[in-house]
C-alpha cells in the first residue's frame, strides 16, 4: 500500500452532479459553521460561556466535504475541535448552542459542553476531550458493524497531534488486520497546541504512516471541499465494500489559537495571513461563481440562524441542581 | 449438585450467554486457540468461531476501545485483560472514555461492557503480574467493580455484569480459578450491588473480598475452636457497595475487621471502615475498626516474601483473636 497526495478534482463535474440547490446548501453549511464559531468567540468575550472552546474557523471545507461523503446511517467519532463536524453531520444548531451555554435543553443537557457534544440517536458518537481518545473506540464501532453485518462505516476525526498517540498505532493495526470499515480522518491543521507538525513528525505527510499498516493513505487539500469529498468518498467506498480502512489526511489550518488561553507565540502573523488567503469558504464560493458580494445574502442567512440559536439557548433553563447525579449510571 | 471450578463456571456463563444472545462476544489477548492465559475461554473458539472469540494483537488500549465502541453501538462485549496489571495500559479508555461517556452525553448513551481481569498474587509472577488494583476503579464514577470469591458467584455475577448497562470491571483471582463449588447448570444472575453474609457469627464482623473470603472462612473454622464466632460478609460488588448488611452486622457484633489483598494505603478497606464509623454502628463499637491488607510494597518474586506481602489465614486468625480478646 502506498500513500499519495491527491490531485485537484474537476469541480464542474461535481457541481453538475450535485445541482445548484445542493451546491448552495454546502456553501450555506460552511457559512453556518463559521458564524457559529465567530458567535462562540463573541459569547466568550462577553463572559457568557463558562468553559473554554476550540474553534475550527478556517477548517470548514474539511467538515462539510467529509460529511458529504457519508450516509445518515454511518457513524461519526469527533474530536475536541468538533463544532464544524457536528454541524455538518446535520445537528440542530439550537441544541448545540444550548449545550455550549450549558443549558438543560442542550444535546447533553449541559453536562458535556463544547468538547463533548454528541447525538447518539443520530449516530454522532460524540466529540472527545482527550487527544486521540476516539481512535481506539473506532475499532469497536467497526467490529460492531461487522458483527451486525450492516454496510455502515465509521469516520473517526482527529488532529495531527493525535497521530502521535500510541493508541493511533494500536487502532490502525487492528482495523487493518480485521479489515474494519473505518475512515481515519486526520485533520492536519499544522499545530498540536504549540507543537508544529514540522517539529513533531520526521515524515513529509502523516498519511505515509498508512504504509506501516498495509492500508492506503491519502493527503489532500483540506481547504478544498471538492478534494476532501473526493478523498473521503474513495475511502468510504473501500470501507463499504469490505476492503478495510484508509488513512485520510486533510491539510488545513486553524485561524484562531488552540483555545482561549493561546497567545500564539509559536507562529507568525504572516503565516496566519498566508493561510487566510486560502480561505476554504471563499475558495468554494468562487467555484460557484460567487464573489464576496454574491455571498453576502448567505452570510446574512447564516447570521440569522445563529442569532436564533443564541436566543433559544439563552432562553433555555439551566439544569436543576437536584439532577446533578443523573446520567452517571444507567 | 454438580461441582464446577471458578474458571469452568465463568466459561459456562460465557457459553450460555453467547449462545442465547448474538450481541455478546469476547475479545482479548490469546483467548482463541490458546484458550486464555488461565484457560477461561478454552474451547469457545471452536464453538463460536473467530468472529465472536476475537484474538487481539497486544494492544490493551485498542482492546478497551473496541469494547467501548461496540457497546455504544448495540453490542455487549466481554473483554479480557490477560493480567490485571496490564489494565494500566487501558486506563485512558476505561477511565476517561467508558466511565464518562454516558454522563458527558447527558445520560443519552449506554456503554454495556465487561472487562474481565485476573488480579492477585501467589503464583510467583512477581511485581508486574500480581497486583490487586481494584480500588483504582472504585474511585471512578460511572464504573462498577465486581469481585467474585467463588465459582457460584462467578457464574451469576458475570451474567449480571454482561446484562448491566454500565461498564463493569470484573476482577477474578488467579488462585481461585481451580477452586470448586456447587454451580447450577441453568443460567442465573447474582445481582450486582448485593453483599452476602457467607458465615454467621456473634463476636466479630469480617468484611473480605475475593480470595480473602476463602482465607477468612478457613480462619473462622480455627477461631470457632476457640469459641470465637466470626460473621463474614462478602460484598461481591465493591462498587456499588451494599453497606447496609455490614453496618447491621457490626451493630450485632460490635467489632469489625476488613481483609483484602490490595495494599492497605488507599485501599478499599478504608472506605468500608469509614462507612462503618460514620454509621449508627459507631455507637455499638467495642474495639477499634481494623484493616488487614497487603503491605505497601510491589509483590516480591521470592516465595517466602510473596507469601508475607499479603494476608494469610494465620494473620486473619491472629488479628481476629486480638480484636475479640481486647488486644487493641
Amino acid at each position: 500500500m502506498t500513500s499519495k497526495h491527491s490531485t485537484q478534482p474537476d469541480y464542474q463535474t461535481y457541481l453538475q452532479a450535485w445541482g445548484q440547490e445542493k451546491a448552495l446548501a454546502l456553501l450555506k453549511e460552511m457559512l453556518v459553521i463559521r458564524t457559529f464559531e465567530e458567535k462562540a468567540e463573541e459569547l466568550y468575550a462577553l463572559g457568557k460561556v463558562h468553559g473554554t472552546m476550540h474553534l475550527s474557523i478556517g477548517q470548514e471545507a474539511s467538515a462539510a466535504g467529509a460529511s458529504l461523503a457519508l450516509r445518515e446511517s454511518d457513524y461519526l467519532l469527533n474530536h475536541h475541535r468538533g463544532h464544524g463536524h457536528c454541524l455538518a453531520w446535520g445537528s440542530d444548531v439550537n441544541l448545540m448552542m444550548a449545550e455550549f451555554l450549558g443549558k438543560e435543553t442542550g444535546y447533553c443537557r449541559g453536562r458535556g459542553g463544547s468538547m463533548h457534544i454528541a447525538n447518539v440517536e443520530a449516530n454522532n458518537l460524540g466529540a472527545n476531550g482527550i487527544v486521540g481518545g476516539g481512535i481506539p473506540i473506532a475499532v469497536g464501532v467497526g467490529l460492531s458493524i461487522k458483527l451486525r453485518k450492516t454496510d455502515q462505516v465509521v469516520i473517526v476525526m482527529f488532529g495531527d497531534g493525535a497521530a502521535n498517540e500510541g493508541a493511533f498505532h494500536e487502532s490502525l493495526n487492528m482495523a487493518s488486520i480485521w479489515k474494519l470499515p473505518i475512515i481515519y480522518y486526520c485533520e492536519n491543521n499544522q499545530y498540536a497546541m504549540s507543537m508544529a507538525v514540522k517539529r513533531a513528525f520526521n515524515i513529509e505527510r502523516i498519511s505515509q504512516r498508512a504504509c506501516a499498516y498495509g492500508i492506503p493513505g491519502v493527503t489532500m487539500d483540506g481547504n478544498d471541499l471538492f478534494a476532501v469529498y473526493a478523498a473521503v468518498s474513495e475511502a468510504v467506498e473501500r470501507a463499504r465494500a469490505g476492503n478495510g480502512p484508509t488513512l485520510v489526511e486533510a491539510e488545513t489550518y486553524r485561524w484562531r489559537g488552540h483555545s482561549k488561553s493561546d497567545r500564539q507565540a509559536y507562529r507568525t502573523r504572516e503565516e496566519v495571513k498566508a493561510w487566510q488567503k486560502k480561505d476554504p469558504i471563499r475558495h468554494y464560493a468562487r467555484a460557484l461563481g460567487l464573489d464576496d458580494a454574491g455571498m453576502e445574502r448567505y452570510r446574512a442567512e447564516a447570521s440569522e440562524i445563529i442569532d436564533q440559536a443564541v436566543a433559544f439557548a439563552e432562553a433555555s433553563p439551566e439544569p436543576s441542581i437536584d439532577t446533578i447525579l443523573e446520567g452517571v449510571y444507567a | 449438585m454438580r461441582e464446577l471450578s471458578y474458571a469452568e463456571a465463568l466459561r459456562e456463563c460465557l457459553r450460555q450467554t453467547m449462545t442465547a444472545d448474538e450481541r455478546v462476544f469476547m475479545i482479548g489477548e490469546d483467548i482463541g486457540i490458546y484458550g486464555g492465559a488461565f484457560g477461561v475461554s478454552a474451547g469457545l473458539l471452536a464453538e463460536f468461531g473467530k468472529e465472536r472469540i476475537i484474538d487481539t494483537p497486544i494492544s490493551e488500549a485498542g482492546l478497551a476501545g473496541a469494547c467501548i465502541g461496540a457497546a455504544l453501538t448495540g453490542m455487549r462485549p466481554v473483554g479480557e485483560i490477560q493480567f490485571m496489571d496490564f489494565v494500566a495500559l487501558s486506563m485512558e479508555q476505561i477511565v476517561l472514555q467508558a466511565a464518562k461517556i454516558r454522563f458527558m452525553f447527558g445520560g443519552k448513551a449506554t456503554v454495556p461492557m465487561v472487562l474481565r481481569m485476573p488480579g492477585g498474587s501467589g503464583t510467583g509472577a512477581a511485581a508486574q503480574h500480581s497486583e490487586s488494583l481494584e480500588n483504582w476503579f472504585v474511585h471512578v464514577p460511572g464504573l462498577k467493580v465486581v469481585m467474585p470469591s467463588n465459582a457460584y458467584d462467578a457464574k451469576g455475577l458475570l451474567r449480571a455484569a454482561i446484562y448491566d448497562d454500565n461498564p463493569v470491571i470484573f476482577v477474578e483471582h488467579k488462585l481461585l480459578y481451580r477452586t470448586k463449588a456447587d454451580v447450577p447448570e441453568e443460567p442465573y444472575e447474582v445481582p450486582l450491588g448485593k453483599s452476602k453474609i457467607v458465615r454467621e457469627g456473634s463476636d466479630l464482623t469480617i468484611v473480605a473480598t475475593s480470595i480473602m473470603v476463602q482465607r477468612t472462612l478457613q480462619a473462622a473454622e480455627q477461631l470457632a475452636q476457640e469459641n470465637i464466632e466470626v460473621e463474614i460478609i462478602d460484598p461481591r460488588t465493591i462498587k456499588p457497595l451494599d453497606s447496609a448488611p455490614i453496618i447491621d452486622s457490626v451493630k450485632k457484633t460490635g467489632r469489625a475487621l476488613v481483609v483484602h489483598e490490595a495494599v492497605k494505603m488507599g485501599g478499599f478497606g478504608g472506605e468500608v471502615v469509614s462507612q462503618i464509623v460514620a454509621s449508627e454502628a459507631f455507637d455499638y463499637l467495642e474495639a477499634p475498626v481494623r484493616r488487614l491488607a497487603g503491605l505497601d510494597t510491589p509483590i516480591p518474586y521470592n516465595r517466602t516474601l510473596e507469601y508475607h506481602a499479603v494476608p494469610q489465614v494465620e494473620n486473619i486468625v491472629d488479628e481476629a483473636r486480638k480484636l475479640v480478646q481486647g488486644g487493641y
